[in-house]
């Protein structure tokens, strides 16, 4: 009955804008990395940063990098799962309360938040004031990988519970019954029903916490020990001293731009065949 | 199990606030010790309202979020608009794949893609462009598929037959759009542009890589005093920056019920 009306002009165009300034600012800066990273310092085309890359010791630091990444999402998965399940347990008014609460601090500059971290661990900070007074002695709590982990941790937390928060809430609750009806204890009810469906919220909350993780650069030179870099620190000198010649640097965005990619695209399919799997279960 | 869960949010909750409330407490500090209260004063607030590089900072923040923020709503909400009416699915799986490409990379590849572009246009022209205008394009960069993803689904709830009576009762489809369609997408549009707001207002690491001397963000300025080093007047802007956002998510919170979370990265 309805007669297809053509598009008018304003729908057809409205997105012209928008694909221009996406194809300058997102394709060609892209184009740019890849540009750099395949080329040397003359601007001959050459694999010499990725033999420099494979050889040396940047390949050590890609694998520092990921491992304390992965720490620190383990971490904040084993911290914020059960955080998300004694939230979901509370009353609806009380759930959007804590939940506010234990947003809170995101919305603080993640520098800032850092910096808080440091000035409490600080070697004349309060804690190691604390130590002295109680007899503990001085205990090096700044300036060590573990103080590194711990300020992954403390910033990204938060990503990692609100994506397993919001699928938790709005989890079936008559599935979780069924199970409990038909003979499942409330562990085993924990293992095969609530676990599966809240899959999809554990994968965003990894994807969340380890991107930011293994390609940060400030919270190892604020927490870290003298001398350690993580994979960020090593593109952030690059690209920053060294006069103009961004190959390294850009190699090494690339590898770590595809070694993202990669992870996320493992994360989500992971997501796609359990979250189906959950729904038979 | 109820008590356990309670004092496991306790636990958490007091690891999260216990480096929040020292840095209040010790912003009021009379001296600059770090572990000692020698007295109530506010010195370092006075330190603060009196720095003028961290007033210059503050107001380029605010400046680079209104205008970025608004600019990638503008050309955002268009784009959803034409993004949802392609018909031809490969072209439109194409340009959401683009879309896509700033939320997934780290902030730091982001960062350092398009600051490879502006040194290429600076070695071309000569010219010394980093400053307010690469911190601006950045900005809008990285914003614009926030605003899309708020917009895109009001316009997937739209009734398609509003703007179709609209032109049915003689509208143009100019008219249509801003007299029937905006209205209907003005949920979408204002969480775009507070979400564009905040995102631009926060961030840092992709900043830092774009900007110039001329024009530092406050991000880029905090970084630049606490590398290292602990700074009480860093203390009281910690403090009032908190105090801020918590009355303003106070205020919110008492408006509306949802709460938007801040990043929140659909990936």
């Amino acid at each position: 009955m309805k007669a297809a009306r053509k598009l008018s002009p304003l729908h057809r165009y409205a997105a012209y804008p928008y694909v221009v300034w996406a194809a300058a600012f997102v394709v060609a800066p892209l184009l740019f990395v890849l540009y750099y990273a395949f080329t040397d310092r003359s601007g001959s085309v050459s694999l010499t940063n990725f033999s420099r890359m494979f050889n040396g010791d940047t390949l050590k630091v890609f694998a520092i990098s990921l491992a304390f990444a992965f720490i620190a999402t383990l971490i904040c998965l084993f911290i914020a799962y059960p955080l998300a399940y004694a939230i979901v347990k509370t009353k609806k008014k009380t759930q959007n309360m804590l939940i506010m609460m234990f947003m809170l601090p995101m919305w603080m500059n993640f520098v800032l938040r850092t910096y808080a971290l440091s000035f409490l661990l600080e070697d004349k900070g309060l804690l190691n004031r604390f130590f002295d007074t109680v007899g503990v002695g001085h205990v090096r709590l700044i300036y060590t990988s573990g103080a590194v982990i711990f300020g992954m941790v403390y910033n990204f937390l938060p990503y990692m519970l609100l994506p397993i928060y919001s699928v938790m809430a709005k989890m079936d609750k008559s599935l979780i019954e069924a199970s409990e009806d038909l003979g499942c204890n409330k562990f085993r009810t924990l293992i095969n029903v609530i676990f599966p469906l809240s899959l999809p919220g554990v994968v965003s909350g990894i994807t969340m916490v380890f991107v930011p993780s293994v390609s940060t650069f400030y919270i190892s030179q604020q927490l870290g020990p003298t001398d350690f870099v993580l994979i960020g620190d090593v593109i952030e000198s690059e690209i920053k001293t060294t006069g103009g010649v961004y190959n390294y640097g850009s190699a090494i965005s690339f590898v770590l731009m595809l070694l993202i990619f990669a992870c996320i695209a493992v994360m989500n399919k992971f997501s796609d065949e359990e979250s189906e799997g959950g729904v038979i279960v | 199990m109820k008590i356990t869960g309670k004092v496991y949010m306790g636990v958490i909750f007091t690891l999260l606030y216990a480096p929040i409330l020292v840095i209040m407490v010790f912003s009021f500090n009379s001296s600059n010790s770090m572990a000692v209260m020698n007295g109530v004063s506010l010195r370092w607030y006075k330190e603060l309202f009196t720095n003028e590089k961290a007033i210059d900072a503050l107001v380029n923040s605010l400046i680079l979020a209104v205008t970025s923020a608004v600019i990638s709503t503008v050309i955002g909400t268009a784009a959803a608009v034409g993004i949802y009416h392609i018909k031809n699915k490969r072209v439109k799986s194409a340009v959401m794949s683009v879309t896509n490409i700033p939320m997934m990379n780290p902030d730091i590849v982001t960062g350092v893609s398009i600051m490879l572009l502006f040194a290429f246009v600076a070695t071309l022209f000569g010219l010394g462009i980093f400053g307010f205008f690469t911190l601006l394009v950045a900005h809008i960069t990285f914003n614009l598929p926030y605003v899309i993803l708020c917009v895109m689904p009001k316009l997937k709830q739209m009734d398609k037959n509003l703007p179709e009576a609209a032109l049915d009762l003689g509208c143009t489809p100019l008219q249509a759009f801003f007299k029937v369609e905006f209205f209907e997408l003005i949920p979408g549009i204002a969480t775009g542009l507070l979400m564009a707001f905040t995102l631009s207002l926060d961030d840092f690491v992709i900043s830092y890589f774009v900007a110039g001397e001329s024009f530092q963000t406050l991000p880029i300025y905090i970084y630049a005093m606490t590398k290292r080093r602990v700074l009480p007047d860093m203390n009281a802007l910690f403090t009032v920056i908190f105090a801020v956002i918590f009355i303003l998510l106070l205020a919110r919170n008492f408006m509306t019920k949802d709460i938007v979370p801040k990043k929140a990265k659909e990936v």
